[in-house]
């Protein structure tokens, strides 16, 4: 397996996410141990350039790279609008004239990373584009699950709920999720849908709804859910107008206490996942997000496996830009 | 007979006119002085009258159409003559086949002032390639609050006709209203860049729909710009009004059109080659390039605009022409400038869509590119037909010409062309203005020898 | 390294058969008894199988000694993937687990298992990867097979079978565990 940039979750075949997580398994042993690094990407250079600020997934980059001996650098930078202080291509030109083998980039803008992998030789990394992709999190998502639910997601179901319109994470997760197999129905008002779900739904395998009652207490037990992810939702969304309080938000879509009570009923130990930050008390209840089933904390644990297999898997090989002269 | 000392005579021979059987043109002092059919021997037709030093080609097979006029582009100066000037953006229309343009108000400064618009019309004329009719402001700064001083640009040496805040939608009902009623006086038109600024929010960046929502660009739906143009054709049916409709770009507003027009309401409509040829489905790489306003919309869309211009519902292809400088386009994709060129590849865009299909015939070419925008912009001399006494202005086309569009390879100082790449099936071959000639395949007056004409 | 094509076996051209089922469980029988000799007997022994062939020898060598001694070892693997130094030379490899016993390697003598020994650096991947989880008493290397072309100053202790090879040749090892065929030592390419 040999791919030079991961830029959406679409550009991983089944095959190449159970790789990954194949790797991230051992990864993640090699994080229990005492001796943490590894030498396999020695002599190469990373730089996390993040126009918008994430210290969770930039450090978890960065420890991912550490570990496996590369030389990692961050560089938060400062987006730029047309006409105005220096061009995103400028910006990423300057950088990788400094011998870089990997861009991980976090960027405000959707598409900022498709367009970056245009304009250099060094592999592009998404860690986040605007409201479009976060591949990683969706395979550390992924790794998470498949430890809870007994290794595969095949015919599992998994529940996203939130503001699937704003949320990189969902879409990322449900080509990832749907590449293992795993049956994915997303729950969000009709405000908070992406435009022309409907027609995306129906193309690409997944189920829509408004209700999150209807879908947690499926009449057939085969349509139960085998996992909820509630995503993140931002106030500022309130004052959109995508719905009028956050109130009403959590008694319609928000893991209560009460709903939770309801799920465990039906579904023990149901996994809940939330890719944070949180807003507990809106998306999810206190109850939620310390529950027994919560696999929270697990989600950021493997982050750092995740990014080395990810890191292992786009660097490690023979198809990396720095080989050129050393090939022949 | 009496001339102009140094004009000398131009005699066009075996040009097909609008598409039909060749004939020869005496082309004299800038007018068409005689067109008769090619006979047999030479000697025979205009030839004969034309003076012994008169300048002969033999376009046998060539199409001689009106010069085209661009109701929509951007010339962007004064202000951004990085990006586009009178001049440069002078010389792409000329090869582009076009005699005559109509450059946008959204300048800096904001052509809404007599002053700025005289000086627009004057740099035009030095260049001297097409003819440069400056767009007003609808509204001082294209603010939107207030109207700018549209009679005092119309009385002025620009004869300002079509006032418009494009890039920008008049909102305010009231000052629609008024500007509709007041340009009355003087015959001037309204046209409008339809497009509700509260369903097209400032982070929009493209159409709404399912590619949006899978790319996670911000968009902005095809009811945005339909509301707007139902609004103002009430509006210009309550007036009495002229309102045209700038850059249609949805199937719902074809639909508004029809309506409007089936009324008898004073309403007319552009679109651009690039909403007729380009859809959605390009965003998906998020090249900068493909970020216009209007955005490229779905297959369908594209189907309805081509079936209206075919109808006449739509009156005229317009260019909206949009240079922009490199360093305003190599941003992530929502923070780039919005807008593409166009002036150089319009007409093959349109024989490729209309004319090697069968859809349209040449003469209707000429009249959606000549005859019906300058009669909307109210230019007399300008998409005439070609008749014995009318002016020269008059783009010879060959038919049969594949060309691939290079985007390097442009009079424009800009580089941010979508067709690159394209193979276009036509190529504008010369371009008349006044019986000058200004453009020669591709190079333009000063870059061609005059000689070399054939 | 080995390198064979378990999806198409029936496609490879010339195949040379140099060690059959009986060679390799003899091989393997001899060997156990040479570490056993070596270490005077199975106490402080641990085996470590590198992924992938080198995992079920390690676990039959055990199961011999287990039967020899009377007393079970501790047996593990050892991937060295992410301690190679010709992965920019390769495609990516698929990292397989480690598995450590739980008594862990300090102090211990560990045996590594692998099943062709070529040019050494697989070994000298695995000393580094080991001295990262411990530090061993000593270190023995087992081989099924000693294909020789060695690049780095690297001896086996326990060799089932030295075969001479020429470079183009492919030394090809099938067991029953992995490879839903009979035990089986192969030559391929080369000439014939």
């Amino acid at each position: 397996m040999t791919r030079r940039h991961l830029l959406s979750s679409a550009d991983l075949a089944r095959d190449e996410v159970e790789a990954i997580l194949t790797t991230a398994q051992s990864m993640h042993d090699v994080q229990r141990r005492e001796v943490k690094k590894l030498p396999t990407l020695r002599g190469r250079t990373i730089i996390n350039l993040f126009f918008e600020d994430s210290t969770r997934t930039r450090s978890s980059f960065e420890i991912a790279g550490k570990w496996m001996s590369a030389d990692t650098i961050n560089i938060a930078a400062k987006g730029s609008s047309a006409s105005k202080g220096e061009s995103l291509r400028d910006t990423v030109k300057t950088i990788c004239a400094m011998s870089v083998d990997a861009l991980v980039i976090r960027h405000n803008a959707s598409g900022a990373c498709h367009q970056v992998a245009q304009w250099v030789d060094a592999s592009v990394i998404n860690a986040g584009d605007g409201t479009h992709e976060h591949p990683t999190q969706a395979l550390l998502d992924a790794y998470t699950l498949r430890g809870r639910l007994g290794g595969s997601l095949d015919g599992r179901h998994v529940v996203i709920v939130g503001d699937l319109a704003h949320s990189r994470v969902f879409r990322s997760n449900v080509i990832t999720l749907g590449r293992l197999g795993a049956r994915v129905t997303v729950v969000a008002p009709p405000t908070l849908m992406p435009s022309g779900i409907g027609a995306w739904a129906a193309r690409d395998g997944f189920a829509t709804a408004w209700d999150l009652d209807d879908v947690l207490d499926a009449a057939s037990p085969g349509d139960r859910p085998d996992a909820v992810m509630m995503l993140r939702v931002q106030r500022e969304r309130m004052s959109g107008g995508f719905f009028p309080t956050e109130r009403e938000y959590t008694a319609g879509y928000g893991l209560t206490r009460e709903r939770l009570a309801h799920l465990y009923a039906v579904v023990p130990d149901i996994p809940i996942l939330h890719p944070g930050p949180m807003n507990r008390g809106l998306e999810i209840s206190a109850e939620a997000a310390d529950a027994t089933s919560s696999v929270i904390l697990e989600q950021v644990s493997a982050g750092v496996a995740v990014r080395m297999a990810v890191l292992y898997h786009l660097l490690a090989g023979s198809d990396a830009p720095s080989e050129k002269a050393e090939a022949s | 007979m009496s001339r102009d000392i140094g004009s000398r005579d131009l005699l066009i021979r075996g040009a097909r006119v609008l598409g039909e059987g060749p004939a020869d043109l005496l082309v004299r002092d800038g007018r068409i002085a005689e067109i008769g059919s090619l006979s047999g021997g030479s000697g025979a037709g205009p030839g004969g009258s034309a003076s012994r030093d008169a300048q002969v080609i033999d376009v046998d097979g060539l199409v001689l159409l009106p010069g085209l006029v661009d109701l929509h582009t951007h010339l962007r100066e004064p202000g951004r003559e990085d990006a586009e000037t009178v001049s440069s953006g002078s010389a792409a229309a000329a090869a582009g086949g076009f005699t005559a343009v109509l450059a946008m108000a959204n300048t800096d400064p904001v052509t809404d002032t007599a002053e700025v618009a005289e000086r627009v019309f004057d740099l035009g004329r030095a260049a001297g390639l097409v003819d440069v009719h400056p767009v007003g402001a609808v509204s001082k700064a294209l603010a939107g609050k207030e109207l700018a001083e549209l009679g005092l640009m119309a009385r002025s040496r620009a004869r300002v006709r079509v006032f418009s805040d494009d890039g920008r939608c008049v909102s305010d009902a009231r000052l629609m209203r008024r500007a509709l009623d007041y340009v009355k006086a003087f015959g001037g038109v309204i046209s409008q860049h339809s497009q509700d600024s509260r369903l097209a929010d400032s982070a929009a960046c493209c159409h709404e729909g399912e590619l949006s929502g899978r790319l996670g660009l911000p968009g902005w739906p095809g009811v945005a710009e339909e509301v707007v143009v139902a609004r103002d054709v009430m509006l210009a049916r309550h007036t009495g009004s002229r309102v045209h409709v700038a850059h249609v770009s949805t199937a719902g507003s074809v639909e508004v059109l029809r309506w409007a027009k089936a009324q008898g309401i004073a309403v007319t409509a552009e679109v651009t080659p690039h909403h007729l040829a380009l859809g959605t489905e390009l965003l998906t790489g998020y090249d900068p390039v493909f970020k216009v306003n209007p955005p490229l919309r779905p297959t369908e869309d594209q189907l309805a605009l081509r079936g209206a211009l075919v109808e006449g519902l739509i009156d005229a292809v317009a260019t909206d022409h949009a240079p922009h400088a490199r360093h305003d386009k190599e941003h992530a994709f929502p923070d780039a400038a919005f807008g593409m060129l166009g002036l150089e590849t319009a007409v093959g865009i349109v024989a490729e869509l209309f004319v090697g299909p069968g859809l349209l015939s040449w003469a209707q070419v000429a009249d959606r590119m000549s005859a019906a925008p300058a009669h909307i912009a109210g230019l007399t001399d300008q998409g005439r037909p070609i008749a014995v006494g009318e002016p020269a202005n008059l783009v010879l086309i060959d038919p049969s010409a594949p060309w691939t569009v290079q985007a390097s390879a442009s009079q424009s100082l800009s580089r941010n062309n979508p067709w690159h790449g394209r193979e276009l099936p036509v190529r504008v071959h010369a371009t008349f203005l006044r019986g000058e000639c200004t453009a020669y395949r591709g190079a333009v007056r000063g870059q061609f020898d005059i000689e070399e004409l054939s | 390294m080995v390198a064979f094509d378990a999806a198409h076996p029936a496609t490879q051209p010339v195949a040379r058969e140099v060690m059959s089922s009986g060679d390799v469980s003899r091989a393997l029988r001899r060997i156990a008894h040479e570490i056993l000799e070596r270490n005077k007997g199975a106490v402080g022994l641990v085996l470590l199988g590198i992924p992938s062939r080198g995992v079920p020898l390690a676990a039959r060598l055990a199961d011999i000694i287990a039967e020899v001694e009377g007393t079970a070892v501790p047996v593990g693997s050892l991937d060295v993937t992410m301690h190679r130094d010709d992965l920019r030379r390769q495609p990516t490899r698929v990292v397989m687990p480690t598995k450590i016993p739980t008594e862990g390697i300090d102090g211990q003598v560990v045996v590594l298992v692998d099943d062709v020994l070529y040019s050494g650096r697989t070994i000298r991947a695995a000393l580094e990867a080991l001295s990262e989880l411990g530090r061993p008493r000593a270190v023995r290397l087992a081989v099924l097979v000693d294909r020789g072309h060695r690049e780095l100053p690297v001896r086996a202790d326990h060799v089932g079978k030295n075969l001479p090879t020429s470079s183009v040749e492919r030394v090809q090892v099938r067991l029953s565990e992995l490879d839903d065929e009979d035990d089986v030592v192969r030559i391929t390419g080369g000439e014939r």
